[in-house]
């Protein structure tokens, strides 16, 4: 686990120096432009709802079953409306412990 | 104004500038550093993944796929893809590094946030003096390290005396909950989080755990279609 967290570092540090490190032309090729701008919403889109779908592996939307799933909408409603992490992780924490206890 | 006055000014006003997004960081490196600490990835890697990678969604990642037992390799991959981003901040900023020495120019990148990119643009667009931005961007960077480091820490002490019986984990995807909602605020974009989203549930007894990446990357192609059909 070592290894690779050390290959994350340096792979994630070149990708910083690319363009300030490089000597020559730099300026972004037009055809890396537009792909990156959506990389954000669909790497956290695909962490996000696997994780509040599926925490057990099997698809639930039921919250007798996944609380997960309706805790992540309140949080994310919350999220909206806000921005701010400390109020959704304790809205969202504590809507969890909630249905956990309710069901 | 003498060169060591401008690098106080800078500094200070970096650090300044970020000061306010502490309130987002410092929550954000205690939840890496509770899950690690609780996870099988354990406490100390998770500090080292603060030191070595020092980019908070990718760390989250990793705890969170090395945890549930993905392949290294994959582990590897998915953190890169999320980490490509930086692609983008490395070349808005390489016209404003390219007056730096040599030195700093292999140096601050390693600091490099969505955070410190944002406050820097944001203050070039209202100054021209090198070296004031040189030492506003090391200002705001580091304020934003050493706060990482200290947060992960606390959140390595902290996670060893919470029982499991929390579900501390939850807060992993809350964290990324919060980052996702501004970057779906546009069509393209809310169609590039849906598919992400949908593609990595549907794929996600993908071998090796190849799920997640390949929700990214259909992800970014629905992005780049929608954008390409004209919206917006």
């Amino acid at each position: 686990m070592w290894g690779a967290v050390v290959i994350i570092g340096l792979g994630t540090y070149l990708t910083r120096l690319s363009f300030i490190g490089a000597f020559g032309e730099r300026k972004m090729p037009a055809w890396m432009e537009l792909p990156l701008r959506y990389v954000a919403p669909a790497v956290l889109g695909a962490i996000v709802l696997p994780a509040v779908l599926m925490p057990d592996g099997v698809v639930e939307f039921a919250p007798t079953v996944n609380p997960r799933f309706l805790a992540a909408v309140i949080a994310g409603a919350v999220a909206y409306k806000w921005r701010n992490v400390s109020l959704v992780i304790a809205v969202g924490m504590a809507s969890l412990w909630v249905l956990d206890w309710l069901f | 104004m003498q060169e060591q006055d401008t690098r106080r000014a800078g500094i200070t006003d970096g650090a300044r500038s970020v000061a306010p997004l502490l309130l987002a960081v410092v929550p954000f490196g205690l939840v890496l550093g509770v899950t690690a600490a609780a996870s099988t990835v354990g406490g100390g890697l998770g500090i080292a993944t603060s030191f070595i990678i020092f980019a908070g969604a990718a760390q989250l990642v990793t705890v969170q796929l090395m945890d549930s037992g993905t392949s290294l390799a994959v582990v590897v991959l998915t953190a890169l893809v999320v980490n490509v981003r930086h692609l983008m901040y490395s070349a808005a900023l390489a016209p404003h590094f390219s007056e730096f020495p040599r030195r700093s120019r292999l140096l601050l990148p390693y600091v490099l946030t969505d955070q410190a990119f944002a406050v820097s643009m944001l203050r070039y667009e209202t100054t021209t003096d090198p070296l004031y931005k040189r030492w506003f961007y090391t200002g705001a960077a580091f304020t934003l390290w050493g706060s990482w480091q200290v947060a992960t820490v606390a959140g390595v002490v902290l996670g060893a005396q919470i029982p499991a019986s929390l579900g501390l984990g939850f807060a992993i995807p809350l964290v990324f909950l919060v980052l996702l909602i501004p970057v779906v605020q546009t069509r393209p974009g809310l169609v590039a989080g849906i598919v992400g989203g949908v593609v990595a549930v549907a794929a996600s007894a993908a071998p090796f755990g190849l799920g997640l990446v390949t929700g990214a990357l259909m992800g970014v192609g629905a992005g780049v279609m929608m954008e390409r059909a004209g919206h917006r």
